[in-house]
């Protein structure tokens, strides 16, 4: 732990640190254009110059300087406001100065920068370079002009996404960035290079020239697009959502976000339910509330109701909707709407048990049925820094390209029962081996088999629990707290032929399996259930109600609401509460605190945001039954719920990047 | 902005170059360069991997040599390296052609110490044979690229053509170069100037001079 004097205050840092670093905790502020804390270091900006004691008689760049014992740092001293000058005005030199026009005005580390540490006036007259835009895709804009040449969202591409999409070309004053040929870059986590270039040089597409942060309401939320409930920042002026940006939680996202969370916000004012309709003839019409609520109350179906949950419902409106079938005297709740039916009696055996963070430090993964770029791209970034520290990864399921060296073992689950030498001898030597299960071999009984492969690898141990399920919807883990869990899951709802089917969203389900049933929606976009549905009770989005979700490894977390339901919808609690009146049955809450108190009577660990403690795994059957070959069952990131089906920039990304190259192939 | 640029993705291109592979004997290069490097390693081949695929591509056209991307995503896959990073290695070195080049690729230092040994005369030779900076000429001898300091400037102006370089250069001397390699004779690389050898001081030293016989010491003196 060397000891370092910053502006003659003497403070011991941590071994490794960087004088930057050092700075830092000494509360100095440092500028910075190249360094991130989640990249490696580049150096290349110089806006972080220092003076430094003992070393060479000039100011040096904090960032790639290593504190050591005895050093005396000054950021204060007349040396290094020059320094910072003479580095800002080199920067500005040959950038644009385009700010009115530019939509990383107002949050541009530039702007702010040159602000701060300029010499505000410029004494350049000759030409500046230009550079021409270059193509990156549906999602980034590009003002290449405007790139100052930190190469942070070159190394994102490298190192974070690891797909190595962008580049610098040329050199000196003719370097440029740009992706292969101009192709469009495709990973899922593209966007958020966005975020990292600290000028207006990649910018949001979808949201150019929308709106000023400073005339934007921000709001914390939770994303809903899959179960890793990624913290984010909704953006909102008036009515509207304009744009969500992540939020920093080192245990969930860190600082990043999938890109069909982050794109799927113009989805929220497409396709919306805003008001209800009733079936009539066969046909949708629409109709007001008090006709709405008359035409469900006319079939009181006392006991025989059902309630299937969607995959962005809140813990709230799943818990309101339990109270009404209870209050009603059903019990017949599901959330898995696909069919799967594994057993959910003990939560600890469905979570993902070794946590987000935890999963970086495993040393042997095993990951059946599970495309994770795919079902949770986050967590496929945790897994490249776990094989980056040396795990060791194998897959069962079909290939897909992980980022990172994998084995793929094959596409039949029964290899669960009969792993190569390899594998064993890896589990066997592992200090903290971990198994992940995904949908698709949910779907063939994998869990079973996975308890017993926990047990004979013995996932569970001092300080490690490597037993791990991921779920892809963002209401899962609070549905399975709440109940939503038929011991043949969908199967047994079918099975119970309801007179009354209501749907919380519920958008991936097989409505025709209810045929005689009637379906009673609440949901808030035009999409599959909606087409189905008898009666149809316009909602909130998840941007437009508070509501707690639980993500795959049991967090609980609270999201807040932005912006109001478009239209008549309402909020669905609401809508339940409303209902419980048509049937005249009580539920046993007026207001939404009552009925969040209510929840938490009843689920204690949805009252408390952190992880909710499981308890043990269970014992592994001793006999387990799985087999077949898997298939994964998202078919499109980008259009895997529906919020996202409406957005028309997901659908674009959908069909140029997913289905872009099969198109140029068909035309030529 | 850059006045590099690959030339451009098209179908002629890729029916061109699509299909490249080493030769028998650059094969056995290739693999004996990317052996040099340590396991793991072999990414650190692109370079002198580049110059070969850069060579071969000359063999074939009867040209100095050039990277068709076609060739460089080959050389990318051989070294199991992402394409940008071969990309940005390409276009990175000016020793790598990154657009066709004339049979001569005659590279004119024009930084400061040969510019003021007249390097701007040189320039107009090479002009007033018919060259245009960047351009071939229509008979696709020559190529005219200005270039930066080629650490040859105790003998500049100097100019590099190909694999050798031509120094103390005057108008004239260029002139007979490019006829010479025009006229499809090797003429005399190095320096041009009669009686001089390599960069030795023309004329004998002018400093240092009691070091020419015996060892001087010379710290006495300071
Ligand atoms: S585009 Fe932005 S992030 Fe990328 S190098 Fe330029 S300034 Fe940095
Ligand atoms: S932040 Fe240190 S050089 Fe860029
Ligand atoms: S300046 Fe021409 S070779 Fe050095």
């Amino acid at each position: 732990m060397p000891k370092v004097k910053v502006d003659g205050v003497e403070l011991e840092v941590p071994a490794g640190a960087t004088v930057l670093q050092a700075c830092e905790l000494a509360g100095k502020e440092i500028p910075r254009f190249c360094y991130h804390e989640r990249l490696s270091i580049a150096g290349n900006c110089r806006m972080c110059l220092v003076e430094v004691k003992p070393g060479p008689p000039k100011p040096q760049a904090s960032c790639a300087l290593p504190a050591s014992e005895g050093q005396e740092i000054r950021t204060d001293s007349e040396m290094v406001k020059k320094a910072r000058e003479g580095v800002m005005e080199f920067l500005l030199i040959n950038h644009p100065l385009d700010c009115p026009i530019c939509d990383q005005g107002g949050e541009c580390d530039l702007q702010d920068q040159s602000v701060a540490y300029g010499r505000g006036g410029s004494r350049y007259h000759e030409h500046k370079r230009a550079v021409t835009e270059k193509y990156m895709g549906p999602l980034i804009k590009t003002t290449m002009t405007r790139c100052i040449h930190c190469t942070r969202c070159v190394r994102f591409s490298e190192e974070i996404a690891g797909v190595d999409e962008i580049g610098a070309l040329y050199r000196g004053e003719t370097m440029q960035i740009s992706t292969y040929l101009e192709k469009a870059a495709k990973h899922e986590l593209s966007a958020n290079v966005i975020d990292l270039c600290p000028v207006g040089a990649l910018t949001s597409k979808p949201y150019a020239f929308e709106a000023r942060p400073w005339e934007l309401k921000k709001t914390l939320s939770i994303d809903v697009s899959d179960a890793i409930g990624a913290n984010i920042r909704l953006d909102s002026r008036g009515r509207e959502v304009l744009r969500i940006l992540p939020r920093v939680n080192d245990d969930v996202n860190e600082e990043w976000l999938a890109d069909r969370g982050r794109f799927m916000v113009d989805g929220l004012t497409r396709r919306r339910l805003d008001r209800p309709w009733l079936r009539r003839d066969g046909k949708l019409v629409a109709a007001t509330w008090a006709e709405a609520f008359a035409a469900v109350a006319s079939i009181n179906p006392s006991a025989s109701v059902a309630v299937v949950a969607g995959d962005l419902v809140d813990c709230e409106t799943m818990f309101a909707a339990k109270q009404l079938a209870g209050a009603l005297g059903s019990s017949l709740l599901e959330g898995r709407q696909t069919g799967l039916a594994y057993t959910a009696s003990n939560l600890a055996a469905v979570a993902f048990n070794s946590t987000l963070g935890g999963i970086e430090e495993s040393d042997a993964i095993l990951i059946v049925g599970s495309q994770i770029r795919d079902e949770a791209p986050l967590l496929n970034a945790r897994l490249r820094k776990a094989v980056k520290r040396g795990a060791k990864v194998f897959v069962i399921g079909p290939v897909w390209d992980t980022t990172y060296p994998a084995t793929f073992l094959g596409e039949d689950a029964s290899l669960l029962f009969n792993l190569p030498a390899d594998v064993t001898e890896a589990f066997g030597a592992a200090a903290k081996p971990a198994i992940i299960i995904g949908g698709g071999a949910l779907a063939k009984g994998a869990l079973e088999a996975g308890l017993g492969f926990a047990e004979r690898f013995n996932l569970v141990r001092e300080g490690w629990n490597g037993f791990n399920v991921l779920h892809m919807a963002a209401s899962r883990m609070g549905g399975l707290m709440l109940g939503y869990a038929q011991p043949g899951g969908l199967a047994d709802l079918v099975a119970a032929k309801p007179r009354m089917v209501i749907s919380l969203g519920a958008d991936e389900v097989d409505w025709t399996k209810f045929a005689d049933s009637m379906i009673v929606h609440i949901g808030h976009h035009g999409d599959k259930a909606a087409h189905a549905a008898d009666v149809i009770l316009p909602a909130a989005a998840f941007s437009e109600k508070d509501g707690t979700y639980v993500n795959t490894e049991g967090r609980v977390q609270f999201a807040e609401r932005a912006v109001f339901a478009p239209g008549e919808a309402r909020e669905d609690w609401t809508i339940l509460r409303a209902l419980a009146d048509a049937f005249g049955v009580n539920v046993g809450f007026d207001s939404f605190e009552q009925l969040r108190a209510a929840m938490i009577a009843q689920v204690p660990a949805l009252g408390q945001e952190g992880l909710a403690y499981y308890g043990a795994l269970p014992a592994a059957p001793a006999t387990a039954d799985c087999a077949g070959t898997i298939g994964y069952p998202i078919k499109d990131p980008y259009l895997n719920n529906a919020i996202g089906r409406a957005s028309p920039t997901l659908q674009r990304c959908s069909a140029e990047l997913l289905h872009g190259e099969l198109q140029a192939e068909a035309a030529e | 902005m850059a006045d590099r640029h690959p030339e451009p993705d098209s179908p002629e291109l890729r029916a061109r170059w699509g299909n490249f592979a080493w030769t028998e004997a650059n094969a056995a290069k290739a693999r004996e360069i990317v052996a040099r490097y340590p396991a793991g390693r072999q990414r650190s081949a692109v370079m002198p991997l580049l110059d070969l695929a850069q060579r071969q591509v000359g063999a074939e056209e009867n040209t100095q040599g050039w990277l068709p991307l076609p060739v460089m995503e080959y050389v990318a896959t051989q070294l199991d390296m992402p394409i940008i990073r071969v990309l940005e290695v390409a276009t990175f070195y000016t020793m790598y052609n990154i657009a066709p080049v004339g049979r001569f690729h005659v590279q004119v230092c024009g930084t400061t110490p040969c510019m003021l040994r007249g390097s701007d005369d040189i320039l107009a030779a090479c002009k007033a044979k018919g060259m245009k900076k960047g351009h071939t000429t229509a008979d696709g001898l020559f190529t005219l690229t200005e270039v930066e300091c080629m650490g040859n400037c105790a003998s500049a102006p100097m100019v590099q053509i190909n694999d050798d370089n031509y120094e103390d250069l005057t108008a004239e001397r260029i002139e007979h170069i490019l006829d010479e390699l025009a006229a499809g004779r090797q003429p005399k690389t190095g320096t041009q100037e009669p009686g001089r050898h390599t960069v030795e001081p023309v004329g004998g030293p002018t400093s240092l001079t009691a070091m020419v016989s015996e060892n001087h010491d010379y710290r006495g003196e300071w």
